[in-house]
């Protein structure tokens, strides 16, 4: 197994606390950046029905979210570039470790077992480009969850290598993810100690929004806290929560601002329907708070100190965030993710109370 | 009617209460109630299984009559497939919201420490003991071979 970074809880590179960014975006260039890590199959199946171009619609590669402009490069896709991305991330940015999470077709392929390819391959690819070269790097397992069974593997076999710190799934899937056919992806989670990440994103299997398709980017994105919310709530009420009660979920690029109304009505809700879910035992706001983190960027609140403090008091408290970049993805400008209007203690919270606790492989000693 | 003096002596709220004597046990049978008024208050006696217990009859999310709720078990479970019902018929259901409260302690299920109903103790007697007072029965007859609830209020 690869060593691990030298940067420890106690005290990152320049003596002070480690910091870690949890949401950062590796760019696959191409599917034949894949191919080594594929059978002889694949790697013809590809080559013969010429399919390329694997980003998921969700992050198209000219959408101005997709890359903040000055992190663009002609002719390559946004984030393929491992030394700009330690550049701007760790040097830059200021962190000790950054959490890759690959975001690729394989999460969203029709075919369950080119999903599972595909997801292996990026694993492979990550451990070995990335996580390999910059001792400073983790990632997440990406799954295909079109197959939980097959998801399950994967995570069985990168779950050996310590760099990989938690799974990632996509926002929007064939199937609510609360739902059993879910949980083999939870069962492996738990049995090696990691929390899932819910990652903004669809597979495209339904309209972005609950009630139909909508015309344009501006509205898939926006609408996205309507996908996290049915996402947690139903994590809850089918039971998920209760059965894996060793499991954290990341909300990763969801925004923050809309949870304190879902909290609220979810928890008023319950009181009067708490019968037909009789495992959830707390109200909804208490699970949120004990069982969800959410990651900083894109942080749509206003650049209010008061009201800063104010929103993280309603979500639950300064444990819940995670600090987060989200490089290449243009949510901000300039050199610092955290807004200037963030209170110090959170600060310190975020990058690295917060990520120590709940990514555990993060504090083993090797 | 029963002639006694109103002796009153202190509640459980420090405030001053009397023994309202306010049905015969036959007029609310086990899995009944009954809504009452004591000193202008409305309360809902409920018979569990031959225990007698009274709440007042007004929800403190928002005042609904808690009588015209389902009285129902209480749900539990781990996980799904493992739901059970128990202490069958000893929740009152507010027919307005859902709250679910248990009929004897009053308690709210969801917040138990600080949404509850107010509590009024009720007690069987028989009618021989009440003749001997201190009782109130403003609206019963009383006759000594019966048995009769009364409501501490
Ligand atoms: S009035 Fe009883 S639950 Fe709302």
């Amino acid at each position: 197994m690869p060593e691990l970074s030298e940067a420890r809880p106690d005290g990152g590179s320049n003596g002070t606390a480690l910091k870690i960014d949890c949401d950062v975006h590796p760019g696959v260039p191409t599917v034949e950046a894949l191919m080594p890590y594929m059978d002889d199959y694949w790697v013809d199946e590809f080559r013969n029905r010429q399919i390329d171009g694997l980003e998921i619609a969700t992050y198209p590669p000219n959408a101005p979210l997709s890359c903040r402009p000055d992190w663009r490069r002609d002719g390559e896709r946004p984030g393929a570039d491992r030394d700009q991305l330690s550049d701007v991330v760790l040097d830059t940015f200021g962190s000790d470790i950054a959490i890759c999470n690959p975001v690729y077709g394989g999460l969203v392929a029709l075919s369950e077992q080119m999903a599972a390819v595909l997801c292996r391959a990026t694993n492979c690819w990550i451990a070995e480009q990335w996580l390999d070269r910059d001792p400073r790097l983790r990632s997440s397992i990406v799954v295909p969850a079109q197959n939980p069974i097959l998801a399950a593997e994967e995570i069985e076999r990168c779950a050996a290598d310590a760099r990989f710190v938690q799974i990632m799934l996509l926002v929007a899937n064939e199937l609510l993810l609360g739902r059993q056919y879910y949980w083999p992806i939870y069962e492996a989670a738990q049995k090696h100690g990691l929390p899932i990440c819910i990652h903004a994103g669809s597979m495209y299997r339904y309209p972005t929004t609950p009630s139909g398709w909508p015309s344009h980017y501006l509205q898939d994105y926006a609408a996205t806290p309507q996908l996290f919310t049915a996402q947690m709530q139903n994590l809850m009420s089918e039971g998920a929560l209760a059965r894996f009660p060793g499991i954290t979920f990341v909300l990763a690029e969801s925004g923050i601002s809309w949870l304190p109304p879902y909290m609220w009505r979810a928890s008023r809700t319950w009181k009067g329907v708490r019968g037909e879910v009789p495992w959830i035992k707390r109200a909804p706001s208490a699970e949120v708070r004990d069982r969800f983190r959410v990651t900083l960027q894109p942080f749509d609140v206003t650049d209010d100190h008061d009201r800063i403090e104010k929103l993280v008091e309603q979500i639950g408290g300064e444990h819940m965030l995670l600090f987060s970049s989200d490089f290449p993805h243009w949510q901000f400008d300039g050199d610092d993710p955290v807004p200037s209007a963030m209170p110090e203690h959170l600060v310190r919270k975020m990058r690295t109370d917060n990520p120590l606790s709940i990514y555990t492989r993060l504090r083993e000693d090797k | 009617m029963v002639q006694s003096e109103r002796r009153l002596k202190r509640g459980r709220q420090g405030e001053f209460v009397s023994k309202h004597v306010v049905a015969r046990v036959e007029d609310i049978g086990p899995g009944e109630r009954r809504v009452v008024t004591v000193r202008n208050r409305p309360i809902v006696i409920f018979n569990l299984d031959g225990e007698f217990f009274g709440l007042l009859n007004r929800c403190p999310h928002q005042a609904a009559s808690l009588s015209q709720g389902i009285q129902a078990g209480f749900a539990i479970a781990e996980v799904p497939g493992t739901e059970r019902c128990i202490r069958r018929g000893e929740f009152i259901r507010c027919p307005w919201h859902g709250w679910e409260y248990d009929i004897r302690t009053g308690q709210s299920w969801c917040d138990p420490e600080s949404i509850l109903v107010r509590r009024f103790k009720v007690e069987r007697v028989p009618g021989s003991e009440l003749v001997k007072g201190p009782f109130v029965a403003e609206t019963v007859e009383v006759s000594t071979d019966e048995e009769y609830i009364y409501v501490e209020a």
